[in-house]
C-alpha cells in the first residue's frame, strides 16, 4: 500500500526522507566498493522487470480478486540486501514520478515501507537461516512465507504509524491496525506464494542464473551476531517507545472511536445562527499557528479547542469562501487564457 | 487499471516531457527543486485548511497552460491514481462528527472539512508530480538528482530502469496478451500460470542483462558509468525559482483568498 | 601492419548450459580484409563476434587478435582495437539518450569534453542520425536503433569492426548508406549476416559456419553462387545472382 502525500506532514515525511536517503548513500557506498561489475546493469534491468511484472495481475485462488507482486522480497533473494534496496528504492522512485504512486514526499515512506523491511530485515534474519542453502522447495516456500509476511505486516505498520503521526487522518489507531494487518496478512501469504514459486521455477529451469547471482552477495555470513543483537534492541526501543506513547495518547483505544463514531455530538448552535457556528471554522481552518514541527498525532479536538482565537469577525469565512471561489475562477481563466493566447501563437 | 492502459500512460508522459516549451527548457534541477517546495508547502497547511490551499492550483495550472500538457490528460490521471489517501481520508467525516458550520441549513462537520482538505491536497500533490515528469524528460530529472548530491549508483540504476522499462512492458505485454489470448475465463490467471509467466520473464531478463554488460564492455566500461557536464543555470532557471519561492511565501503566510473574499463582499454591499 | 590481423586457431565454446556453440574455429583475417560470415539460425555466428573482444573466452583454443592473444588480462586493450556491434539493438542502446548512448564509449576512453563531442557528431553523422541526438532510445524506430548502434561503435574509432546482422531492421535508404560506410572503412571488418547481398557487394571474402564449424571459406563470389553449399546451410543465393 502506497502512503500518500496528502496523508503526510511536513515533519513525518521529512524524517522518512532522511531515513531512506541515509540507507540508500550507505548502500551505494557499500555496493560500491563489493560490486561485481555484472550487477549494474543487472540490478538496473530487473528494476524493470520488477516493474513490468506488477503490471501483470493474476487471480487469487478462492477469493476471486486479482494481486500483484510487489517484489521486495525476491529482489532481496536474487541480488542481496544492498542491491536489492536500490532496486526496490528506485522502482518506487519511477512509480512516485510516472504514476505519482504516492508522492514525491511520500517515497521516502514508501521506500522505506516497501524496501527497507524486506531488504535488511526479512531476508537477512528470516529468509537465510530459513531457507538454509536453499537446495529444498519446500524450505524455499516455507522461508518466503514467513519473510514476506513478516515484511509486509512490518510495511503495513508502518504506514499506520506514519499517517497517524501525521495526524491528517481521524483514524484511531486500533481501527487502523484492523484494517491494515490482516489485508496485509493476505497480500503477504500471496506474495509469499509467488515469490517461492518464481525462485523454484528458475531454480528447476536455470539454475546457473542462481548460483552465479548469489554469488556477489554483500550481507551474508559476514554480519556478527553484535550487530544483529544491536538492530533488534533498536528497533524494540523504537516500537516500545511508539506503542507506549500511542498508549498514553489514546488511553481508550478502540472504545473512543466507538463513541466517537455514535455520539451524535452536540448541535445545539444549529439554532443560534450562522455566527459562532463561522467562528468555529474559523477554529477548524486555522492558518499559521497550529502548523508546527512536532508529530501532530494529538487528538484533534483538545487542539481546536485549546486554541482561543480571540476578536474573530464572523464575517472572515464567509469571506474565506467567497474568496475561494474568485481565486479558482481567475486561476482557470488565467490558464484558459495563455492557452488559447498560445494556440493562436503556433 | 489494465497492463495496456499503463503501459500507454506511461508512454505518454514520457513524450510529453520532450516537448520544447518554456517550462520543458528550464534547468532540471531547478524544476525539481521548485516541485519539492511546493508539495513540502502544501503539505505543511494544518489538518483543517480548505481556503488557503485553492490558490495553489494556480501552480499546476500555470505549468500545464505553459507547458501545453492536456489538462484532462492530467485530470484523469488524478483520478486513476492509487486512492490510498482517500480510502484514509474518507473516514474523517464518519469519526469528527463535530458541526463547525451550516450552509443554507445544511450542517457541515469537521470530518467534512478535514476530509476536503485531504483531497484538495491530495489533488495538488498528485498533479503537480505528474507535472514535473511530463514537463522534464526522465534523464534531466536522473541528471538534476546526481547534481543534487544523491549517490551516482543510485542514479544510475534509475537511468537503467527508465531505458528497460519500455523494452520490458513490451515484453510482458506480448506475454500476458499470449495468456490472456489462450487462456478462457480465469483458467489461465491463475498463481500457477503467472509464476511460470514471470519466471519466464526473469530468466530472459537475466539473460539481457548479459548481452547489455557485454555491449558495455565492448565500450571500455569500467565501473562508473561516465556523463558529460550538463549546461548551466541559466537567468531564467533564476527566475522561475524566485517566482515559485514567492509565490509559495506569499500563499502560504498571507491569508489572500479572504482578503479578495472580503473585498468582494466590500464591492457587493 | 601486423597490428590488426585477426587469428582464430582450433577455438571451442561451450555455454554454461553445456550447449555447444563453437567446434574448432580456425580463420585467419590479415589487415584491411572485409569478410562476411554466414550460416543457418544457430550455427555460432553471433558466438563467434562475442569472442571478437573478449565477451566471451573460448572453453579451449586461442583469439590472437594484433598479435595480442586474447586473455582475461588482455581483453581491456583488445577492447580499445575491436568494435563489436551486437544483433539486438535494445541490448547495445543501454543509455537513456542518443547523444548518452553514443558518448559513453569516447567518455570510457578518458577523452576531453570537445573531442567527445566532436567523435559523437561525427559518428552520428556517418548514419544520418544527427537529428536523434536529444531522443531516448525506445522512441527510435528499429531501423534508427540499428544505425544509432553502429555510431555508438563507430565514434570509439575502432580498428577492427565486427558487425552482427548490421542491416537487419534499416531500409532501403540507410542500408545503402551503410553499405557506403562499409566500403569506406579501410581497415578490417568482419560481417555477420543473412543479407548475402550486402556481404557479397562488401567482402571480398567469406566464411560459412555450420554447427559450430567452419564450413567454407573463400571469395565471396565464388562461395556466394555455390547454390548446393548454400542450401546445405539453410541459406538462398543471393538476389542479385539468381537470375543469372
Ligand atoms: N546465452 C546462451 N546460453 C546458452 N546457449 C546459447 C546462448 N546463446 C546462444 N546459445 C546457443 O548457441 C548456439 C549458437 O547461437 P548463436 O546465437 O551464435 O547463433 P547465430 O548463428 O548467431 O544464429 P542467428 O542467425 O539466429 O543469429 C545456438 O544453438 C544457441 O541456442
Ligand atoms: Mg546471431
Amino acid at each position: 500500500m502506497h502512503m500518500a502525500d496528502a496523508l503526510l506532514s511536513p515533519a513525518v515525511g521529512t524524517a522518512l526522507w532522511a531515513g531512506t536517503a541515509a540507507v540508500t548513500g550507505y548502500a551505494s557506498k557499500r555496493l560500491k566498493r563489493e560490486i561485481d561489475d555484472r550487477m549494474i546493469p543487472l540490478m538496473g534491468v530487473l528494476g524493470a522487470f520488477i516493474f513490468a511484472a506488477q503490471m501483470i495481475n493474476f487471480t487469487i485462488p478462492g477469493t476471486g480478486s486479482s494481486g500483484h507482486l510487489a517484489g521486495g522480497m525476491i529482489l532481496a533473494i536474487l541480488l542481496g540486501s544492498h542491491a536489492a534496496f536500490l532496486v526496490m528504492a528506485s522502482v518506487l522512485t519511477v512509480q512516485a514520478l510516472f504514476f505519482a504512486d504516492g508522492g514525491l514526499l511520500a517515497v521516502g515512506c514508501n521506500i522505506w515501507n516497501m524496501g527497507f523491511y524486506a531488504c535488511f530485515l526479512a531476508y537477512p534474519f528470516i529468509y537465510k537461516p530459513l531457507a538454509g542453502s536453499g537446495q529444498k522447495p519446500a524450505r524455499i516456500l516455507v522461508a518466503s512465507l514467513v519473510s514476506a509476511v513478516v515484511a509486509l505486516q512490518l510495511g503495513a505498520f508502518s504506514v499506520v504509524l506514519e499517517t497517524l503521526l501525521s495526524g491528517k487522518s481521524e483514524l484511531p489507531f486500533n481501527t487502523f491496525v484492523l484494517l491494515m494487518q490482516p489485508t496485509h496478512l493476505a497480500i503477504g501469504i500471496v506474495e509469499g506464494f509467488v515469490t517461492a514459486g518464481i525462485i523454484n521455477y528458475v531454480r528447476s529451469a536455470r539454475p546457473e542464473l542462481l548460483e552465479c547471482m548469489t554469488m556477489p552477495r554483500p550481507l551474508g555470513a559476514s554480519v556478527s551476531l553484535r550487530k544483529i543483537l544491536a538492530m533488534f534492541v533498536v528497533l524494540a526501543v523504537i516500537t516500545g517507545g511508539v506503542l507506549s506513547w500511542f498508549a498514553s495518547t489514546h488511553p481508550d483505544g478502540l472504545e473512543w472511536s466507538i463513541e466517537k463514531v455514535t455520539g451524535k455530538g452536540e448541535l445545539p448552535e444549529m439554532a443560534q445562527g450562522i455566527a459562532p457556528v463561522l467562528r468555529r471554522i474559523q477554529e477548524k481552518t486555522a492558518f499559521l499557528p497550529d502548523y508546527n514541527f512536532k508529530p501532530a498525532g494529538n487528538e484533534p479536538k483538545k487542539e481546536a479547542a485549546a486554541q482561543a482565537w480571540p476578536g474573530i469577525e464572523a464575517g472572515t469565512s464567509a469571506a474565506g469562501i467567497i474568496g475561494a471561489a474568485i481565486v479558482l475562477g481567475l486561476i482557470l481563466l488565467i490558464g484558459a487564457g495563455i492557452r488559447s493566447f498560445r494556440g493562436r501563437d503556433t | 487499471m489494465t497492463f495496456d492502459t499503463h503501459y500507454f500512460d506511461i508512454g505518454r508522459l514520457d513524450r510529453l516531457s520532450y516537448k520544447n516549451t518554456f517550462v520543458h527548457r528550464l534547468d532540471p534541477r531547478v524544476k525539481v527543486i521548485a516541485t519539492m517546495l511546493f508539495l513540502f508547502t502544501v503539505i505543511s497547511f494544518p489538518k483543517y485548511e480548505v481556503v488557503g490551499l485553492v490558490p495553489f492550483f494556480l501552480f499546476p495550472a500555470l505549468l500545464m497552460a505553459i507547458g501545453e500538457i492536456s489538462v484532462r490528460f492530467i485530470l484523469r490521471k488524478v483520478l486513476l491514481v492509487s486512492p490510498f489517501a482517500i480510502l484514509i481520508g474518507v473516514f474523517n467525516p464518519l469519526l469528527d462528527t463535530q458541526t463547525i458550520a451550516v450552509i443554507s441549513g445544511i450542517p457541515i462537520s469537521a470530518g467534512v472539512v478535514s476530509f476536503l482538505s485531504i483531497l484538495l491536497k491530495f489533488a495538488l500533490t498528485v498533479s503537480t508530480a505528474l507535472l514535473l515528469i511530463a514537463t522534464t524528460s526522465f534523464p534531466g530529472v536522473c541528471h538534476a538528482l546526481r547534481r543534487l548530491g544523491l549517490p551516482s549508483l543510485f542514479v544510475s540504476q534509475l537511468l537503467f530502469l527508465y531505458r528497460y522499462i519500455f523494452v520490458l512492458m513490451e515484453e510482458a505485454m506480448r506475454i500476458t496478451r499470449a495468456r490472456d489470448m489462450r487462456s478462457f475465463g480465469t483458467r489461465g490467471s491463475g498463481i500457477r500460470v503467472f509464476v511460470r509467466l514471470i519466471g519466464t520473464l526473469f530468466v530472459k531478463t537475466v539473460d539481457r542483462a548479459e548481452r547489455i554488460y557485454y555491449a558495455m564492455l565492448s565500450r571500455g566500461f569500467k565501473g562508473d558509468i561516465p556523463s558529460l557536464g550538463r549546461t548551466g543555470i541559466k537567468a531564467a532557471d533564476l527566475t522561475y525559482l524566485t517566482a515559485t519561492v514567492a509565490f509559495l511565501a506569499v500563499f502560504r503566510f498571507y491569508r489572500v483568498t479572504e482578503g479578495i473574499g472580503r473585498l468582494a463582499q466590500g464591492l457587493m454591499q | 601492419m601486423s597490428h590488426h590481423i585477426i587469428e582464430f586457431e582450433d577455438v571451442f565454446f561451450r555455454y554454461p548450459d553445456g550447449t555447444e556453440a563453437l567446434r574448432g574455429i580456425r580463420f585467419r583475417i590479415i589487415h584491411g580484409e572485409s569478410v562476411g560470415i554466414v550460416g543457418a539460425n544457430g550455427s555460432g555466428k553471433s558466438t563467434l563476434l562475442q569472442q571478437m573482444n573478449g565477451c566471451l573466452l573460448p572453453t579451449s583454443g586461442t583469439v590472437t587478435i594484433g598479435g595480442i592473444s586474447l586473455t582475461r588480462k588482455t581483453r581491456q586493450e583488445i577492447r580499445r582495437k575491436v568494435g563489436v556491434i551486437f544483433q539486438n539493438p535494445d541490448d547495445q542502446l543501454f543509455m537513456p539518450t542518443v547523444f548518452d548512448d553514443v558518448a559513453f564509449g569516447p567518455l570510457n576512453l578518458d577523452l576531453d569534453e570537445a573531442c567527445v563531442r566532436e567523435r559523437v557528431r561525427r559518428a552520428l553523422g556517418t548514419v544520418n542520425g544527427l537529428d536523434l541526438q536529444d531522443k531516448p532510445p525506445h522512441h527510435l524506430s528499429g531501423g534508427q536503433k540499428s544505425s544509432v548502434a553502429i555510431a555508438s561503435v563507430i565514434a570509439m574509432e575502432p580498428d577492427i569492426l565486427a558487425l552482427d546482422e548490421p542491416a537487419a531492421n534499416l531500409d532501403s535508404k540507410s542500408r545503402r548508406a551503410l553499405i557506403l560506410f562499409l566500403k569506406a572503412f579501410k581497415h578490417s571488418k568482419l560481417i555477420a549476416s543473412h543479407d548475402l547481398d550486402l556481404i557479397l557487394e562488401v567482402c571480398e571474402r567469406c566464411i560459412v559456419i555450420g554447427e559450430g564449424r567452419v564450413v567454407a571459406d573463400g571469395p565471396s563470389g565464388e562461395i556466394l553462387s555455390n547454390r548446393t553449399l548454400l542450401e546445405e546451410n539453410s541459406l538462398e543465393l543471393p538476389l542479385s545472382l539468381q537470375r543469372g
